[in-house]
């Protein structure tokens, strides 16, 4: 059965568009049929994360508003066939995403796709909350800082309120995904620890993505990073949290990029 | 960084943790449902002391201060003094 995942935040910058990419690439790696949407309505991203902003032609609001038709709409990724994404409009306001709209297109996804991956906006406005509105499953992105902390909190406050599964007396699927931890700084106390954050925000762990020059790489190639570089540490990290999302037991570890020695030493600095 | 601050650093990562444990703590008691603990307190203290004594709106303040342990309430009525004779 088709699962729809929101993946959100509320601060913005944290890693939300780099997760949906590469989550959703991970999936679909694994053989899942996987669609990915961006709801930055106005800022789309994702299409450039992934690789495919010349192939833009129709969007998400033109879908919701009738002027295109879903397959049109849909942009099937060049490297995984199963993949697919449904890029925002770069153009119209977030206020032309109704409810109605947005209902039917991801019910219409339900019946081709394994896998909905919401990528939802920074912030608690009308496209986050439609990002959350129909998901069965939400991935709270997380940085190990103050202001991270607590806007995924007021996140998961709204996931518990405000989504179609709360509101019919249902839970939420919640899981956390911690991103930019830099385990060295959480050891030497200058960053929170992953058992910091999760006695905080108090919702399971879905995976830790170590802090990684591997990121900014993949996507300044227009790739995944769970494809530009599966056997990097935050590759291997995604590709872990994504078996977990399936329900797999996968040992929590932190993967770390190697380094030779020199490397260690001069390797940062270069960077 | 001096070679002094070096060795008396004290780590960050604690602090962070505990002005969060408060900050949620009472943010979620707000989304709870008292929107403005502060405010509503204000206007029933200012009702019970007009019932004794005239004071203006103004002269009334509510402070609260949270903590770790224990949160604080403070209340402070600027009662106006005796009418002087002159005035009446």
């Amino acid at each position: 059965m088709a699962k729809v995942l929101v993946v959100t935040s509320g601060k913005g910058g944290v890693g939300k568009t780099t997760s949906s990419a590469a989550l959703g690439a991970a999936l679909a790696h694994g053989g899942d049929k996987v669609v990915v949407i961006d709801f930055d309505v106005g800022l789309r991203n994702l299409d450039l994360v992934m690789g495919a902003e010349r192939r833009v032609v129709f969007d998400l609001i033109n879908v919701v508003q009738g002027d295109a038709k879903l397959s049109q709409a849909l942009i099937r990724d060049k490297r995984l066939e199963n993949l697919s994404l449904l890029p925002a409009s770069q153009t119209r306001d977030k206020d032309a995403l109704t409810e109605e709209g947005v209902a039917r297109v991801l019910k219409d996804l339900r019946e081709k796709f394994d896998w909905i991956i919401c990528d939802s906006p920074a912030g608690i406005e009308r496209g986050a909350t439609m990002a959350m509105r129909h998901a069965d499953v939400a991935v709270v992105v997380t940085n190990p800082e103050v202001s991270s902390v607590r806007d995924s909190d007021r996140i998961i406050g709204l996931l518990d309120s405000k989504t179609e599964k709360a509101e019919n007396g249902d839970r939420i699927e919640k899981h956390l995904l911690l991103t930019r931890y830099d385990p060295a700084r959480a050891e030497r106390g200058e960053m929170l620890k992953v058992e910091d954050v999760l006695e905080i925000l108090s919702i399971p762990l879905i995976g830790i993505i170590p802090e990684s020059e591997e990121v900014l790489r993949a996507s300044n190639m227009g790739s995944p990073v769970t494809l530009n570089n599966p056997s990097s540490a935050p590759g291997r990290a995604y590709f872990d949290a994504a078996r977990r999302l399936k329900g797999e037991t996968v040992e929590l570890t932190i993967p770390s990029d190697k380094r030779s020695l020199l490397g260690k030493l001069f390797g940062r600095r270069a960077a | 960084m001096s070679l002094m601050s070096f060795f008396n650093r004290r780590t960050s990562a604690p602090v962070a943790r505990e002005r969060l444990q408060i900050l949620l703590a009472h943010e979620r008691g707000i989304v709870g449902g008292k929107p403005d603990l502060v405010a509503q307190l204000r206007e029933e203290i200012l009702a019970v002391v007009r019932r004794h004594v005239m004071v203006e709106h103004q002269n009334v303040q509510v402070k609260m201060n949270r903590d770790a342990d224990i949160s604080t309430l403070e209340i402070e009525v600027e009662i106006p003094g005796p009418t002087p004779v002159g005035a009446r």
